[in-house]
């Protein structure tokens, strides 16, 4: 399999000035309104360092925090699953279904189903799967992954949107008001609701002391998922754990506010065991999870509160496009987590970065998410995975530019330097600066050549 | 005081003016130059890209070239920032110590070293777009960021700008997003740095400035080249050029 | 737990202790906010305001007589509270899908958050969960001297320990998923009333 071409598709996504000026526009406000909230939190710095430390705290002692879990949820009369992969887990989930003659499974929003492709695998096995957040139910009606995190349609104009319920829905295709078109869903998914003997959620938080699971929402669709039908299905990945609810109240001071700009969601939720006569099961996923935890330099990703602020402040991001990265975790977290799951196919994320830092700067658990990029990208090198023909070029960079003689050679005219200069000589991109730029002018002179002709130091040789 | 310049590859070719401007304003401070004429390249373009091995020679022929000097100066923050923080390609040796603990961008060095802050030969009667790099940002603190809410806000190129007699400091939005060079992102991934650089120039364009500044030439020969490819004539220049007197 | 279910609790928990990293301590986590002297109420009317909700101070004797005013075209007034009698109870319902025939529901929040505006809600006020997300309007009793500064504070509540389901209600369901404008309803309830009124059962 080859690797995804970030760069082309993002080429693509450009093409559509319409699509792209509005993507950067909505997402720069996103940044803003982050910004703001900050600004509201006297203690924000604080917080993000508290939430930094309960994290490595947990993730360092994940296998004692996962067993306390386990222990209470049961307690409460919850029934705890264990999946190593994507695999056991669908499995699992179609299990439940299956012995219960459940043909149907309303569900709330979960980037780890989206990473296990649950709705596929039941699908398949002829269980109808009906997304009840807002984003993903527009994105499944057009088979589309979520291009965000937290707003998985963000990247549609309201045309789209209207143009995508007229022909699934016949509503009408001229009104794009959004609370038009959120009416519409809610009058066609509120009897999938009604009628559902299952609800799936995520989860965003996993609460050891307590053996609770917090789902945070705008909607209140995993409210409904997980109160109306009588069973109620959990998939969560297991670096989701914090210990107490006292540290719960860290992130959720940070969640919103680093997502939308609001102090907190509509509904922010604990579920603690099963009502009387329902039952509650919560899978613990690992796929691959346990593996990226013994990475000396990339195991801070698993922090992660999945905000997407560090999507929303990426310049790369907002110009590429989710979609562009073809991966389920996009942008500057993604980059960082998707070569652990193919590291052939994402091989090219860690270079759609120009390592500008905002990022790392917006990260509410304060990853080091550019330098773990840069990191990527020396592993890329290791594990053989860059071209052949940009590591030659490389190669032929690191002969001149180790050597006076040859660098003052190549440099001596400006057609030679534009070969042997890396920023110019990539593999066969050779002349892709000037695509949509004009190349720099030569000098008459080179300042080496400037020199001689105008100081007295420096002319000797430095016994080199 | 005994200072080495270090001048980039791609100032050395196609900027020589920056340079000698450099070379220029250091000596009219007081400073003894020397540029060793055995110097390249730091190494940052081959790191960048992943290619940490064919990064070694030059790293290595870089610590060795200025090993030995107490001040190492240079007109870019980018180079600065990959030699103080991420010099790890070649082997550990007391000349790379001393490199990347003794290596300056020049506006740092003019600010915290020589702490120099009137420029009264350098008057310039025009608006300008100040843009800081985010290796000088976010790699070398030579400016405070936007996304640090409740840090105070400060600039040492700004500080160094205020004392040109006459010079005027234009506000434009989204101060601190990336113009899109990114080093070889740039040519990996022309069609999103190229749109970079054309929204930071539509920014700096509103508040109609005369020039265009930075620190980092690397920044202004991407601006620049977006610039012309969409006929704007706009000036560019290098902070040492206005600093020294243009 | 079945011996293959067994086998991978038992790996998953081996490769999680193998690959963790050497333990850092728990930070301590400051109690926020201590020192604040802003009005709470007031704090607290402006978070519900800005995510779409309404806060009453004045709803006169008759609660009843305020929903009908308020709702007036509400047929089914679900009740979860004593000083409203409402057309039907939580008891009434048999399937907890029935709450979607509910108009309004009246329930008693224990806790309000200054920091967010939000009101607790769990079990044990609704009786029937989806009286809260159902019915097409909610209305949330809220005694103002029960609220409490911030969200450090709002997590001390007994029921996040106690219940088997609780959560934080903040202004109505919305969504702003489409083209970044935030529209209400989404899934759940249309409009939310918080009305400020002293709890007749608190001690």
């Amino acid at each position: 399999m080859s690797a995804v071409d970030q760069a082309k598709n993002a080429e693509a996504f450009l093409e559509d000035t319409v699509h792209e000026e509005r993507l950067d526009k909505l997402l720069w406000m996103g940044r803003m309104r982050r910004d703001a909230a900050a600004r509201q939190v006297p203690e924000w710095e604080e917080l993000r360092t508290l939430a930094s430390e309960i994290k490595e705290h947990t993730l360092s002692n994940l296998s004692e925090h996962l067993v306390e879990f386990e222990a209470n949820a049961t307690a409460n009369g919850v029934t705890v699953h264990w999946a190593r992969d994507a695999h056991e887990h669908n499995q699992i989930v179609y299990d439940l279904l299956t012995e219960r003659n459940i043909p149907t499974l309303i569900k709330a929003k979960s980037m780890l189903t989206e990473e296990c492709e649950l709705r596929p695998f039941l699908e398949a096995r002829d269980i109808r799967v009906i997304e009840t957040d807002l984003g993903e139910r527009i994105q499944q009606l057009d088979d589309q992954p979520p291009s965000h995190i937290t707003g998985p349609c963000i990247h549609k104009t309201t045309k789209d949107v209207a143009d995508l319920f007229a022909k699934n829905y016949g509503s009408d295709p001229n009104n794009e008001d959004p609370a038009y078109l959120a009416g519409v869903m809610r009058d066609n998914t509120r009897p999938e609701i009604l009628n559902a003997h299952a609800g799936m959620t995520g989860a965003n938080f996993v609460v050891a002391e307590t053996g609770a699971i917090i789902v945070v929402t705008n909607e209140g669709n995993a409210d409904l998922a997980a109160n109306t039908p009588p069973l109620h299905i959990v998939s969560v990945g297991i670096e989701k754990l914090v210990p107490n609810m006292e540290s719960l109240a860290v992130f959720i001071r940070l969640l919103t506010r680093s997502a939308t700009g609001e102090s907190i969601t509509q509904y922010t939720s604990t579920f603690r065991g099963p009502r009387k006569g329902a039952a509650m099961h919560v899978v613990l996923v690992d796929n691959g999870r346990s593996a990226r935890l013994g990475m000396e330099k990339f195991w801070p990703s698993l922090k992660c509160i999945r905000c997407a602020a560090c999507m929303n402040t990426c310049p790369v991001y907002r110009r590429s496009g989710g979609l562009s990265y073809g991966s389920t975790y996009m942008g500057p977290i993604g980059i960082i987590m998707m070569p652990t799951a193919d590291i052939r196919k994402y091989s090219e994320l860690p270079f759609a970065s120009t390592l500008n830092g905002s990022c790392t700067n917006v990260c509410p658990v304060k990853i080091d998410i550019h330098e773990q990029i840069y990191a990527w990208r020396e592993v890329m090198e290791e594990k053989g995975q860059i071209q052949t023909v940009k590591k030659q070029a490389m190669k032929v960079a690191d002969k001149v530019l180790s050597s006076p003689q040859l660098y003052q050679i190549a440099t001596a005219s400006v057609s030679t330097a534009l070969k042997i200069l890396p920023h110019f000589a990539i593999y066969n991109r050779l002349n892709a600066w000037g695509k949509h730029r004009d190349v720099p002018e030569a000098a008459s002179e080179t300042f080496h050549q400037w020199y001689p002709n105008h100081r007295l130091k420096g002319n000797e040789v430095l016994g080199l | 005081m005994e200072v080495a310049l270090m001048i980039p590859c791609y100032i050395d070719v196609f900027y020589p003016q920056v340079g000698i401007a450099t070379l220029e304003l250091l000596e009219r401070l007081g400073v003894d130059v020397v540029y060793p004429r055995e110097q390249t390249c730091c190494g940052q373009p081959m790191a960048n890209s992943g290619c940490y091995e064919e990064a070694r020679a030059t790293e290595e022929h870089c610590a060795r070239v200025f090993g030995s000097f107490k001040y190492i100066v240079t007109p870019s923050g980018s180079c600065t920032h990959h030699i103080r923080n991420k010099f790890t390609a070649g082997a550990d040796s007391p000349e790379k110590d001393n490199l990347t603990r003794n290596t300056y961008d020049l506006v740092e060095f003019l600010h915290d070293v020589l702490k120099v802050r009137e420029f009264p030969w350098a008057t310039f009667e025009h608006k300008v777009a100040l843009h800081t790099s985010c290796s000088a940002i976010r790699g070398l603190n030579m400016a405070s960021m936007t996304e640090r809410v409740h840090d105070p806000v400060f600039s040492k190129p700004k500080a160094l700008l205020s004392g040109v007699p006459g010079l005027q400091l234009v506000e434009f939005d989204r101060v601190d997003e990336c113009c899109g060079f990114g080093g070889t992102f740039s040519a990996t991934e022309e069609a999103v740095a190229a749109k970079m650089g054309y929204d930071k120039l539509a920014f700096m364009q509103k508040a109609s400035p005369d020039y265009i500044v930075s620190s980092d030439m690397s920044c202004l020969m991407h601006l620049q080249g977006c610039a012309r490819r969409q006929k704007q004539d706009i000036p560019f220049l290098h902070i040492a050029e206005i600093l020294n007197g243009v | 737990m079945n011996s293959s279910q067994s086998l991978v609790r038992e790996g998953i928990l081996g490769a999680v202790h193998k690959n963790q990293p050497a333990s850092r301590p728990m930070p301590h986590i400051p109690h926020f906010g201590l020192n604040d002297t802003n009005d709470l109420v007031a704090l607290f009317s402006q978070g519900v305001a800005r995510m779409a909700g309404e806060v009453i101070t004045e709803s006169g004797p008759d609660l009843d007589n305020f929903v009908r005013t308020r709702f007036p075209n509400a047929k089914v007034i679900c009740s979860a509270v004593p000083e409203c009698r409402g057309t039907i109870g939580p008891a009434q319902l048999g399937d907890w899908s029935e709450a979607s025939k509910i108009d309004v529901s009246i329930v008693r929040s224990p806790m309000g958050v200054a920091e967010t505006g939000s009101v607790l809600l769990s079990d044990l006020e609704l009786q029937v969960n989806t009286i809260a997300f159902l019915s097409h309007d909610l209305v949330v009793l809220l005694d103002p001297t029960q609220i409490v500064r911030n969200i450090h504070d709002a997590y001390l509540h007994p029921h996040f320990k106690a219940r088997p389901y609780s959560f934080l209600m903040t202004g109505p369901s919305g969504s702003a998923d489409i083209g970044a404008i935030t529209v209400h309803p989404a899934q759940g309830v249309k409009t939310l009333t918080v009305v400020l009124t002293a709890d007749p059962g608190a001690k």
